[in-house]
C-alpha cells in the first residue's frame, strides 16, 4: 500500500529536496527545482479549464467534447506547474467565446483562477474544429494570452490530440518549456503472450503494438527524431539489436551481432548508438554509428557491462551499469572510454537515464541488496557533479527503468506490486505518481520520446 | 479515466482487494438491457484477456479486464465484477469468458477464451545422427549452478564440468548451446549480461577440460526463462545456472 507522504507546502517540500541534493541555499529566492530551468517547485499558477461549449448539434459532438475536456484537464494537471482548479469549484458555465466569458466570475472564490482556458468544439460536415482561448482573469485591458484554432477528423483520438496540442501551447506559454502532452512512451508488454514493443501517448491512452516477433523483445529506445525504435530481441542466434522503422511501420535492416547484444542507447543527435555486446567473450560497452556500422569497444573489464545512455546535452559522456566490482553500480565515462568515474557507493544500482539538461541521472537502486534483505528497489535522482542523491519512491513495490521526460519535469518508470508490473509516471521530485497502464500482462521498460 | 490520484488509487486498490477477498463473484442474474443511450454519454469500452490462453487440464489462467465509462460490469458465468480487475480461473474444459460493460452511453463487450489442451502424448524428441536425443543428452550433461550474483564456476561444479566434458569428448559430433540463467531478483537488462557471463564461464570451463570452443555457443536468458517460480532461496538457486542443450 502506498504510504502518503506528509503534506507539506510545495515550496517547503522543494526546499527540503534542495537541501538534500544540492547546490544552493533555499529560501531567499523561490529557486527553481535544482535549477533545471523547468519551474518545477516555484509557486504554481492557478488555472481553470472550463468545459468547452458544444458548437454544433451533431450527435458526435458530446463524445468528442468529453474526450477533449478530460484530456485538457489531465494535461494541465500533470504538467507539474499548475494548481488546477477542480471541476467542482469552477463556475457552472461554458463560455464558448471571449464575448461570453465573465472573467471576474473566474477570478472570484471559490475558483480563484489566475488563468482560464475555454472555447468551443464543433463537428460539421465530418470535420472537427476547436477554438481555444487562454485568458488572464486579472487583466482588464488585454486579457487574451492565447487564441488558437484547430481542426481534424471527428474521432475521439483526434479530439484528444487537439487537446494535447492546446495544452502544450498553454504549458509552453506559461511554463517557459515545451510541454510533453504530445510525447509518446515506448515500452514492453507481454499481453499477447510474448514480450513485444508497444507505444502509447504519455497519458497512457492510445496503446498500440509495434512488433509482432513472437519472441522476447526488450529495451526499446526511440531515436531523437522519432523515426526509429532500437530494441533487443532474442533470436535463434541469441540477442541482437533490432530496428523498427516508425515511418515504414516495420523492421528495418540492422546488423545482427548475435551472442548477447543488448540495451541500445541513442546519442541525442541521432548519429550514434551505444550498446552492450559479448562479442569479446565478456559483456562490454560498444558504440557504433546509427546504422550499426563502425563499432568500437569502449570498456575492458571482466564482468557485466550493460545499459549505456549518452549525456544528451553534450554526447561526450556515457553512463552505464557495470558489475566489475561484483554488485552492479552506475558509472560515467567519456564517450571514448576514458575518465571512468563510479557514481554509486554500494547496493545494487541499475537502469540509468540522463536528464535532458545533462545535470542529473535517474536510476533504480536497492541500497540494502543482499541475501535475506527484503530488496526495496526505488527510483533515485543524482546530481552528477556532486554525486548527491535523493530518493523519489518509497515503500511501494519494486521500481525500475526510470526514463526522463523531454521537459525534465517528469519521470516514467515501471513498478511491480502484487506480482503485476505496470508503468507509472511522476514529477521529477517524486510527487504526483500516476499509473499509466492497467494489466493485460506485464508492462515494463518505458522509454520517453525525445519530443 | 486512466488516472487516479494517490488517494483514490488506494481506495480503488482496497476496494478491489475487498471485492476479491469477499468473493463478489456470486452468480448474479444478468442485468436488464440498458435504456437507449443519451447522445452525450461516452460509449463504454471493454477489454479482457486470459493469460495463459491455453492451459493443461487442472491448470489455471488469469483473466484481466478493463472497462471505462461503464456503470455495470459483469462476466457471464462469474457475475458482476469491478470495472477493472483480475481473477484466476480453473476451467475444466475450454471456456469463453464474456465481459459485458454497460453504461449511460451504451454497452460494450469482449471475450477471452481459455483453451484446455487435451493431454496428448508428448511428441517424440528429435534424434541426432549419433542417436543421442535431448533426453539422453540432458541426462548426461548436467547443469552447473552459481552463487548469488556470481559467475564464477564453483569448486563443487568442477566434477560436473569434467563429467560433461568427458561425455562431449566421447561424442565429438554434438554441438551445444550453453545457456546462462539468473534468478528473478534484480534488473532485466543486468541479468541478461550476468547470464552471459555465466554461460561464458561454463563454456570456458568446458574448453579448459578439452572441449573445442567451436562446438559451444552461448546464449543468455537472464531472468526471462525460469526453471522454478517460487520466491525462495532454494528456487533462486535452481535458476542461477548454466544449462546445456543440443544445438540443432
Amino acid at each position: 500500500m502506498i504510504a502518503s507522504p506528509p503534506r507539506k507546502p510545495a515550496v517547503l517540500r522543494i526546499c527540503l529536496l534542495l537541501a538534500s541534493i544540492a547546490v544552493t541555499a533555499c529560501g531567499l529566492e523561490a529557486q527553481d527545482w535544482v535549477r533545471t530551468g523547468t519551474n518545477l517547485g516555484v509557486s504554481k499558477i492557478r488555472i481553470a479549464a472550463a468545459d468547452f461549449k458544444a458548437g454544433s448539434a451533431d450527435p458526435q459532438t458530446g463524445g468528442l467534447k468529453s474526450a477533449f475536456d478530460q484530456t485538457l484537464y489531465n494535461d494541465l494537471r500533470y504538467a507539474g506547474i499548475f494548481d488546477v482548479v477542480s471541476k467542482s469549484m469552477i463556475p457552472n458555465v461554458m463560455p464558448g467565446t471571449p464575448q461570453e466569458i465573465n472573467l471576474p466570475q473566474w477570478a472570484a472564490e471559490p475558483s480563484n483562477a489566475a488563468m482560464v482556458a475555454f472555447g468551443t468544439l464543433a463537428v460539421s460536415a465530418g470535420h472537427l474544429s476547436v477554438q481555444g482561448f487562454l485568458y488572464d482573469t486579472h487583466s482588464t485591458q488585454n486579457p487574451q494570452v492565447l487564441g488558437k484554432q484547430y481542426g481534424g477528423e471527428p474521432t475521439a483520438d483526434a479530439s484528444r490530440q487537439i487537446a494535447h496540442r492546446f495544452a502544450d501551447e498553454i504549458i509552453e506559454r506559461l511554463g517557459g518549456v515545451a510541454g510533453i502532452a504530445e510525447t509518446k512512451i515506448y515500452y514492453v508488454s507481454s499481453r499477447g503472450g510474448n514480450k513485444e514493443i508497444w507505444v502509447m501517448d504519455y497519458d497512457g491512452m492510445n496503446e498500440r503494438q509495434l512488433t509482432h516477433l513472437g519472441t522476447i523483445s526488450l529495451s526499446p529506445h526511440v531515436s531523437p527524431d522519432n523515426s526509429r525504435v532500437a530494441f533487443s530481441s532474442l533470436g535463434k542466434n541469441g540477442w541482437s539489436i533490432r530496428m523498427f522503422s516508425l515511418d515504414l511501420g516495420r523492421l528495418s535492416a540492422f546488423p545482427a551481432w548475435g551472442g548477447t547484444t543488448l540495451s541500445p542507447g541513442w546519442s541525442s543527435d541521432g548519429t550514434k548508438l551505444a550498446f552492450s555486446s559479448d562479442r569479446s567473450g565478456d559483456p562490454e560497452i560498444y558504440m557504433s554509428d546509427a546504422t550499426g556500422n563502425g563499432a568500437r569497444r569502449l570498456t575492458a573489464f571482466r564482468g557485466p557491462d550493460v545499459s549505456p545512455v549518452w549525456n544528451p546535452k553534450t554526447n561526450a559522456q556515457i553512463a552505464w551499469v557495470s558489475g566489475r566490482t561484483k554488485l552492479p553500480q552506475i558509472y560515467v565515462m567519456d564517450s571514448d572510454g576514458a575518465n571512468i568515474s563510479r557514481m554509486t557507493d554500494g547496493g545494487y544500482a541499475i537502469s540509468p537515464s540522463w536528464s535532458p539538461s545533462g545535470q542529473f541521472l535517474t536510476f533504480a537502486w536497492d541500497r540494502k541488496y543482499g541475501p535475506g534483505a527484503p530488496g526495496g528497489y526505488d527510483i533515485y535522482v543524482m546530481d552528477i557533479a556532486s554525486k548527491r542523491w535523493t530518493q523519489l519512491t518509497h515503500d511501494s513495490g519494486a521500481n525500475d527503468f526510470p526514463s526522463w521526460s523531454p521537459d525534465s519535469r517528469h519521470i516514467v518508470f515501471q513498478r511491480e506490486q502484487n506480482g503485476h508490473t505496470e508503468i507509472w509516471m511522476m514529477l521529477a521530485d517524486g510527487t504526483d505518481q500516476q499509473q499509466l497502464t492497467h494489466g493485460g500482462g506485464s508492462n515494463t521498460m518505458p522509454n520517453w520520446s525525445w519530443k | 479515466m486512466q488516472y487516479l490520484n494517490r488517494k483514490s488509487l488506494i481506495v480503488a486498490a482496497s476496494l478491489a482487494a475487498v471485492l476479491t477477498v469477499a468473493g463478489c463473484h456470486k452468480k448474479n442474474p444478468a442485468p436488464p438491457p440498458p435504456p437507449a443511450p443519451p447522445a452525450t454519454a461516452p460509449t463504454p469500452m471493454a477489454t479482457i484477456t486470459a493469460e495463459p490462453a491455453t492451459i493443461s487440464p487442472g491448470g489455471s489462467s488469469v483473466l484481466t479486464w478493463h472497462t471505462s465509462d461503464a456503470t455495470n460490469v459483469s462476466i457471464v458465468g462469474l457475475g458482476q465484477v469491478a470495472s477493472s480487475g483480475t481473477q484466476t480461473v480453473q476451467p475444466t474444459q475450454t471456456t469463453s469468458y464474456h465481459l459485458i460493460a454497460q453504461g449511460d452511453g451504451g454497452s460494450a463487450d469482449a471475450t477471452a477464451t481459455v483453451t484446455v489442451a487435451s493431454s496428448a502424448p508428448p511428441a517424440p524428441a528429435p534424434i541426432t545422427e549419433s542417436g543421442i536425443d535431448e533426453n539422453a543428452f540432458e541426462a548426461a550433461v548436467k547443469p552447473v549452478f552459481f552463487d548469488y550474483d556470481s559467475y564464477d564456476v564453483r569448486p563443487d561444479a568442477q566434477s560436473t564440468i569434467q563429467a560433461n566434458a568427458n561425455f562431449l569428448n566421447q561424442h565429438p559430433e554434438l554441438k551445444v548451446v550453453v545457456g546462462g540463467y539468473c534468478d528473478e531478483r534484480g534488473s532485466t537488462e543486468y541479468n541478461l549480461a550476468l547470464g552471459e557471463n555465466r554461460a561464458n564461464a561454463a563454456k570456458q570451463a568446458l574448453v579448459t577440460a578439452g572441449v573445442s570452443p567451436d562446438r559451444l555457443r552461448t546464449v543468455s536468458y537472464g531472468k526471462e526463462k525460469q526453471f522454478c517460480t517460487d520466491h525462495t532461496e532454494a528456487c533462486w538457486q535452481q535458476n542461477r545456472r548454466s544449462q546445456f542443450t543440443l544445438d540443432q
